[in-house]
């Protein structure tokens, strides 16, 4: 154990159905284990705790080198309508088998948790979100806040 | 260390080597080492956690407990302050549950 109480902070920068995973997975564990941890969601990673996109991440299946969960898919397949969405309902439905919540389900989990969870003001700016936009429970922090908040954490960028 | 758990082996992490070596005096003794007292809550999580153990040889996930027992995610951290994963299954006397979630 060690001797100061140990404290993790994440950045989620993607909004894709299989990026969506890692930083929430981590952060539940991280809270599972009694460890202070605080998500910055940025750029794309907003749309995780975006309330109106939460549950809509999609899989990108062009340009996607490891598109091959269960059969390769080539990128001229990717490319015809409907590949993103049915390898996305794919994904849920294998994600659900391993009794992971949906990323909706999964963000209100890590707040109940106690996880501290961020949207970033600039990237909002951008999109043209508002607070309200946001899951209930986030907040919204500037690049610099989430430093000093990082300060003496173990940081891990997703 | 009081007298209930001195005939007990542990492993480096505090978790109990022997699952049947485990009764309700126990629990308290351990939970108490966390600065635990136990409440009927807590009992429903230990209840549910002895229950899944039996059926399935290892500790329930977090997310298991949660979704079949009433004891929802913060009333969880509640009661288990330093963080439910682990004291869950110490207290109840079984080893490091190995669910990532």
């Amino acid at each position: 154990m060690a001797e100061k109480p140990r404290k993790l902070c994440l950045i989620a920068s993607k909004g894709s159905l299989d990026m969506a995973y890692p930083p929430l997975i981590l952060a539940n564990a991280a809270r599972m284990t009694g460890i202070e941890t605080h998500v910055f969601f940025t750029f794309w990673g907003l749309d995780i705790i975006t309330k109106k996109k939460m549950n809509k991440l999609n899989v990108a299946t062009v340009g996607n080198p490891s598109m091959h969960p269960w059969f390769h898919i080539p990128t001229w397949l990717g490319a015809i309508p409907g590949m993103s969405a049915a390898a996305s309902w794919m994904m849920r439905k294998e994600i659900d088998k391993l009794d992971f919540p949906p990323v909706g389900e999964f963000v209100e989990m890590i707040i109940d948790a106690g996880a501290k969870v961020y949207g970033c003001k600039m990237s909002m700016d951008m999109m043209k979100l508002t607070k309200a936009d946001l899951v209930d429970g986030a907040e919204v922090l500037g690049a610099m806040e989430f430093m000093d908040i990082a300060d003496g954490a173990q940081i891990i960028f997703v | 260390m009081s007298d209930v758990l001195a005939s007990i082996k542990f492993d480096a992490d505090g978790f109990m080597e022997d699952a049947k070596q485990w009764n309700k005096e126990v629990a308290a003794a351990l939970a108490a080492k966390e600065g635990i007292t136990l409440t009927e809550r807590h009992w429903v999580v230990l209840d549910y956690c002895r229950k899944e153990y039996e059926a399935k040889g290892e500790a329930p996930t977090l997310r298991n407990i949660t979704k079949n027992t009433d004891v929802g995610t913060k009333e969880l951290y509640e009661l288990f302050p330093g963080g439910p994963g682990k004291l869950a299954a110490k207290i109840a006397g079984l080893k490091k549950p190995t669910g990532c979630i």
